[in-house]
């Protein structure tokens, strides 16, 4: 090769000028194979970036002549091809060659082929339009004789394909599945599995193909299908417990070297597979102790037999150790994956070491002691010389963090704070100290310094939820006044410390949050007057280097300490100066001074003294200006239109077509509460003018929508609880922060002769014994907030409660032929054997029921007067009917269970609610939750019920939700006392704020028992798109109008079997199920309606034919239709 | 999912760019130059993990490298990648890369950027690891060498060319294990079907 390279390179210079002479006919006489060395070694020999940029824009014009020409023949063409890819590599357009690279795949010959399909996956992605061109080139490769030609098309298909063009290939590739040659095979699998990542909806009818293709009989098919089920698993565990044992059975005969020896890697038995089949494993076993149980051998012979010391063996010791950890324990295993812990900990190897540090970090919630265990080599890793283990170490600390070591831990993350640069490390763990600050700060003084250090190296690209969270914690206060006062006055101090510094530097936030706090709190001082205040204010204001948005804080700031000086000059040239601004927004501000200054009791009425927590009453409908309405309207001014009725009638004038959807009854719900001007007055005495409100709403925080970190109680009640411990903690811990930093200190102090420790080892030990202060004994255990410790020995106890109570709760719901959870599987078969029974007696009844709207209802209280009526028949003896007759043993308990549920089920009976769930639980406290499906949102209501005899204290429900959720409406969730055996109700709405399949809302419950120990509970609650879907009731002639504005559609046949078939089974099915509203039928042919709260629209129009039912969807939003009709198809192919 | 697959010599100079995800041209410039200082700054004794920041997909990805020589090789995967695996499958990658060219160095991986593709396909495909058996991705090679050969060979009599190139069988080596009691099926294959 080197022979034609040199050859190449010595006739480079002659063969550019020959190009640049002759154009695109003297290249394409050019020995092509050797152009693209030349191209390479010209740029290998050039030096700077500019000369690279010129030889490669010289290139690619003469590439785009010669691919242009007609007398370029595909093998030339070939060779451009390559030219062009290492010239896009390079980071250089060259997509006039894209077009080429298409019909290059199209046209060629294998070899061409091959070159053309590379540079098209290179060049393209999936939205690219010229893609659409490569689709009938993979249609016909795909059904080629040449097995080749096959591999490519699969390969270019699971690189890149046009979703929407998946059902032209979609059944070539399933027949692949069943082709003669393994590797065929596998790569059909790998594409249809590309397939369910970008369209899971298109694939749902292949599962069963998936499930053969793990029992094919060539283990890399069986591999390459365990990437789906790896993925679909992690998605939805429960429905794939079933292939639990087969799992486990492959890696058995893996681990046990069953499989060929090619398969080996460094003699280890398919190392790779091995790792997907632990992952598989860890998710299916995860909560869940029965099929965990199946697993505890093969996990205990992979442990065994991986020691050879090679590091793919580690790999499979990792996800061995992970797997024990995430599955139902085992005491035994864990005991063995502890060691192996210790293993990678303590290995001289740095990336064993940071794997076991990960291991470390995700174990430590379960076993706190193991971290005791290796405190040496954790302090050993915080001085590591590569950051990645050093981040990885505070990521441990973090997880161990308590009121006790919170300091050191603390210190050493502002250490490596102020030594990183990189913004994605800044900001992950400027978020992570404030959050432990906030938890566990010892006192006022550490706190505000803490923060100040965070928000001078955080600065501008900190989340703004944390100066916000900061400055609410201060405006709120806790319940001690005199302890609130103290913090603020020592942030002010701090603050003008910091403010007197020459020459310092702050970031703008920073800069915001001390003018709010010395705007609030300055009148807290004794020493310094206002007036010096002010006059820092106004040196900042005067420097260049403030952002306009700081300026406004600090003017702010301003406005409100000016009524407590007592001469003003200073904000007198403060006036002067702004008023004539350039900048509009400091103008304003400037005026608005000017004003209040001459009205002073206006002044103390908008910006009262130490009131920024008080709401505030603002005549929102400006009444007062109504006066001055009626004197213009006289006058002849036009009336006031809003917005919307401005752009509608913009709109009507413009006559073009109009995408937007009509106004419909459910959506003017937005619009009402700012409609006329002269609207409802909110309380006119204390109206002001417009400025007013504007100016209070730069000055007041925006408390509304920020996560709610640190309840009232969370700050004082901890802190009484660990004071005792404190006493003997804190000196210890200021010892070894004073040792680690000052040296000298050491010497001076007298060291007991004795000691034979180097001077650093002690250091390192005192440092550990701060860090890990607290995580021994049981007390602090609870301290962690993460209390899972307790809950492992109680485990099994709540399980054996939870499925009685499921079945209480689900006799209760039948008695009381409420709505009824859909997923219940009991009724759910006993809905379809009904369905047999009472076909006739349906099919008379149904047309009318269904055109009514409201049957929907109705038509489910029937259905479960018929369902008892059968279950009382015996049908079911074997099941349900038991449930009515509960052994005397259980009967106290379920008494109780069954008065909770009822009295749960009293208040909401007007919407529809599913069953009550208990969602977690311990020995003192269960939460239970269940979902009411109010015509406007989604309303959860969570109780909390205290099963001990004792009183909780200072209980607090949290709600989190996905970013895709938005849960509003929170109602008191912070409970000072719950009585014994008492049981108290919370409710929130949630609202979607993007379509999707499955959502989950999490929530954290933390309480204090008698003892004061406080514990944590967490829990979660599956929410799915139906919880949304409302019907939507409209005329047949409002559907015709809004079909045709909708630009988003989607159009699917489902087959269905003869049974369902009929039209009314179809309609009765999407009714229930998916909540949709029947517009109309009209023959074979149905509308319906729904929409997605709290006010998208989606209509489906659908017909049935011989032997399936087409389905077409439009909705404004573009992706609803496409997650209506995966809920459809499941609904479809259950019933 | 393995994200990306970068291969770049000691001066940050691209020699192979593989995205399985779309990213506009500019950010995958960016992506190239970024990771490059990120791994450049990082000695050869240190953890060979590293977290991709903000660039690529946040918290949940990681870089993993390794460095040959003048060579570094960077694979982007998401948390459902074990670390240690894509490590070695780095190595089986570049060992491969070693039968294919004897002797692999900086220059092949330059004048042969096509069949470094090609040897990275069968080992990745769509971002899903396909083959981590060496010998069985050089046969797939070799075959699609053998093609080469045969179409160079045979250009004068392009019919024959074709009929010959149609009948060319990936070899197939002996997989199968369904002997005596080696058997991998899963057990309870009736339920599925």
């Amino acid at each position: 090769m080197s022979d034609i390279v040199e050859k190449t390179l010595t006739a480079l210079p002659g063969l550019f000028l020959q190009n640049q002479l002759t154009g695109g006919a003297a290249a394409a006489k050019a020995p092509f194979s050797s152009r693209l060395g030349g191209l390479v070694r010209g740029i290998t020999a050039l030096t700077s970036k500019h000369e690279e940029e010129k030889l490669i824009q010289q290139e690619l014009s003469s590439l785009k002549v010669t691919v242009a020409a007609p007398t370029t023949t595909l093998k030339m063409m070939k060779e451009c091809m390559v030219r062009l890819i290492y010239c896009e590599m390079l980071g250089y357009d060259a997509s006039f060659g894209y077009i080429h690279a298409i019909k290059l795949a199209q046209q060629g010959n294998l070899l061409e082929k091959r070159v053309g399909y590379l540079a098209v996956s290179l060049f393209l992605h999936e939205n690219h339009e010229l893609l659409l061109l490569l689709v009938n080139t993979v249609v016909k490769d795909l059904q080629s004789t040449n097995l080749i030609e096959v591999c490519m098309a699969l390969t270019v298909v699971s690189q890149i394909f046009p979703r929407e063009m998946i059902p032209a290939v979609l059944p070539l590739i399933e027949d692949k599945l069943q082709h003669s040659k393994e590797i065929i095979r596998r790569k059909a699998v790998l594409a249809l599995y590309k397939f369910h990542l970008i369209a899971p909806n298109q694939v749902q009818h292949i599962h069963i193909k998936f499930r053969k293709a793990l029992c094919d009989r060539d283990v890399g098919v069986m591999a390459a299908s365990l990437h789906i089920y790896l993925r679909m698993i992690k998605e939805n565990s429960s429905s794939y417990k079933d292939l639990t044992g087969s799992f486990v059975t492959i890696l058995k005969q893996v681990v046990g070297g069953k499989l060929p020896v090619d398969f080996n890697y460094h003699s280890v038995p398919a190392p790779w597979l091995q790792i997907q089949l632990l992952r598989i494993l860890g998710l299916l076993g995860k909560d869940d102790q029965r099929t965990s149980e199946l697993m505890y051998d093969v996990l205990d012979e992979s442990l065994r037999r991986a020691e050879l010391n090679h590091n793919v063996t580690y790999a499979i010791l990792f996800e061995c150790v992970h797997t024990i950890y995430s599955i139902y324990p085992k005491s035994e295993l864990l005991e063995k994956a502890a060691r192996c812990i210790g293993k990678f900990v303590l290995s001289p190897k740095i990336n064993l070491k940071y794997l076991g540090l990960k291991a470390l970090t995700y174990v430590i919630q379960q076993d706190p002691s193991l971290a005791l265990q290796h405190q040496m080599t954790i302090i050993e890793c915080l001085d590591h010389p590569d950051p990645i283990i050093k981040r990885e170490t505070l990521e441990l600390l973090y997880r161990i963090t308590n009121a006790q070591n919170i300091t050191v831990i603390v210190q050493k993350m502002l250490e490596y704070l102020h030594q990183s640069k990189e913004e994605y490390i800044i900001v992950n763990l400027v978020g992570k100290i404030a959050e432990l600050a906030e938890k566990y700060a010892p006192d006022n003084a550490w706190f505000i310094q803490t923060m100040n250090a965070v928000f001078s190296v955080g600065g501008d690209v900190m989340q703004p939820d944390i100066p916000n969270n900061f400055l609410r914690l201060l405006a709120e206060g806790f319940d001690d006044e005199t302890e609130d006062q103290q913090l603020r006055l020592y942030a002010v101090q701090s603050y003008l410390n910091l403010l007197d510094v020459e020459n310092a530097f702050y970031p703008q936030r920073f800069l915001q949050v001390m003018s709010w706090v010395l705007g609030e709190y300055a009148y807290l001082l004794d020493k310094e007057t206002p007036e010096e205040v002010i006059a820092k204010l106004y040196k900042l204001l005067m420097n260049s280097a403030i952002s306009s948005e700081t300026r406004a804080w600090l003017i702010a700031a301003v406005t409100k300490l000016m009524p407590q000086a007592h001469s003003s000059t200073i904000v007198e040239t403060l006036i002067q100066e702004f008023t004539v601004s350039l900048d509009t927004c400091m103008r304003q501000h400037a005026f608005e001074l000017k004003h209040l200054r001459e009205n002073v009791e206006l002044m103390k009425n908008v910006l009262p003294v130490d009131k920024s927590c008080e709401g505030m009453v603002v005549d929102a409908s400006l009444s007062f200006l109504d006066g001055f309405v009626a004197e213009e309207l006289n006058h002849g001014a036009a009336p006031y239109k809003p917005h919307h009725q401005r752009q509608e009638e913009k709109l009507a004038q413009e006559k073009v077509l109009n995408f937007e959807p009509y106004g419909l009854s459910f959506s003017s719900s937005g619009f009402t509460g700012r409609q006329s001007p002269a609207g409802i007055s909110l309380g006119s005495d204390t109206s002001g003018n417009s400025a007013e409100t504007g100016l209070k709403e730069t000055n007041s925080l925006k408390l509304e929508g920020i996560k709610k970190l640190w309840g009232k109680e969370g700050y004082l009640p901890k802190k009484e609880n660990t004071a005792t411990d404190e006493v003997e903690a804190q000196p210890i811990s200021q010892d070894s922060v004073i040792m680690e930093n000052v040296d000298q200190i050491i010497t001076k102090r007298d060291q007991p002769p004795a000691l034979t420790q180097s001077k650093e080892e002690k250091a390192k030990q005192l440092l550990a014994s701060s860090l890990f202060v607290g995580l021994g004994s049981e007390s602090t255990i609870n301290l962690l907030g993460k209390a899972d410790t307790i809950s492992h020995k109680f485990r099994r106890k709540p399980k054996v409660k939870e499925i009685k109570s499921g079945e209480i709760t689900s006799a209760h719901t039948m008695a009381s032929s409420s709505f009824n959870s859909l997923s219940n599987e009991e009724d759910y078969y006993l809905d379809t054997l009904q369905d047999r029974g009472d076909k006739e007696l349906k099919k008379l009844s149904f047309n009318s029921e269904l055109l009514d709207s409201e049957s929907f209802t109705e038509l489910h209280m029937v259905e479960k007067l018929s369902n008892c009526n059968l279950s009382a028949s015996s049908l079911f003896a074997d099941n349900n009917l038991e449930i009515f007759h509960p052994s005397q043993s259980t009967a106290v308990s379920v008494a109780n269970e069954v008065s909770l549920a009822s009295s749960l089920l009293e208040e909401p009976t007007e919407h529809m609610h599913s069953d009550l769930m208990e969602v977690c639980n311990n020995e003192t406290i269960s939460v239970s939750s269940y979902k009411i499906w109010k015509n406007d949102c989604l309303l959860m209501v969570w109780s909390v019920a205290n099963k001990s005899g004792s009183e909780l204290k200072n209980a607090m429900l949290e709600i989190t939700s996905e970013e895709n959720l938005k849960v509003t409406e929170q109602v008191e969730c912070c409970l000072p006392i719950i009585e014994a055996e008492s049981t108290k109700n919370f409710q929130c709405s949630v609202q979607m704020e993007q379509p999707f399949t499955e959502g989950i809302l999490s929530g954290i419950i933390n309480y204090q028992m008698m003892d004061s120990h406080s514990v944590q509970l967490e829990f979660s609650v599956a929410l799915s798109l139906l919880d949304f879907i409302r019907p939507l009731k409209i005329s047949t002639e409002d559907f015709g109008k809004l079909w045709l504005s909708f630009a988003n559609d989607v159009k699917q046949n489902i087959k269905m079997s003869e049974s369902q078939a009929a039209l009314p089974s179809a309609l009765k099915t999407l009714q229930q199920k998916l909540r949709l509203h029947i517009v109309d039928i009209i023959g074979n042919e149905g509308l319906l309606a729904c929409q997605l709260l709290p006010s998208i629209p989606c209509l489906l129009h659908f017909r049935v034919h011989a032997d399936g039912l087409a389905l077409w969807f439009r909705s404004s939003c573009s992706t609803l239709p496409d997650y209506l009709l995966y809920q459809c198809q499941k609904v479809m192919g259950e019933s | 999912m393995i994200q990306a697959i970068l291969v770049f010599n000691n001066h940050g100079k691209p020699r192979l760019v593989r995205f399985y995800q779309h990213f506009p041209e500019e950010i995958q410039q960016q992506i190239v130059r970024e990771t490059f200082h990120l791994v450049l700054k990082r000695d050869d004794n240190i953890c060979n993990f590293l977290e991709g920041g903000s660039l690529i997909g946040g918290s949940d990805y990681k870089l993993i490298y390794r460095h040959y020589a003048t060579l570094y090789f960077v694979f982007c995967v998401d948390s459902s990648e074990s670390e240690l695996g894509i490590l070695d499958l780095i190595q089986v990658f570049v060992e491969t890369l070693d039968k294919c060219f004897e002797n692999v160095c900086e220059l092949d991986l330059i004048f042969h950027m096509d069949k470094v593709h090609y040897i990275l396909q069968e080992v990745v495909m769509g971002g899903m690891v396909l083959e981590t058996n060496m010998n069985e991705i050089v046969a797939q090679i070799e075959a699609q060498n053998r093609l080469e050969k045969s179409e160079g060979g045979l250009s004068a009599a392009p019919a024959r060319a074709v009929s010959a190139v149609k009948n060319i069988n990936l070899p197939e080596i002996p997989r199968n294990i369904n002997i005596g009691d080696l058997n991998i099926k899963v057990p309870n294959l009736s339920q599925f079907v």
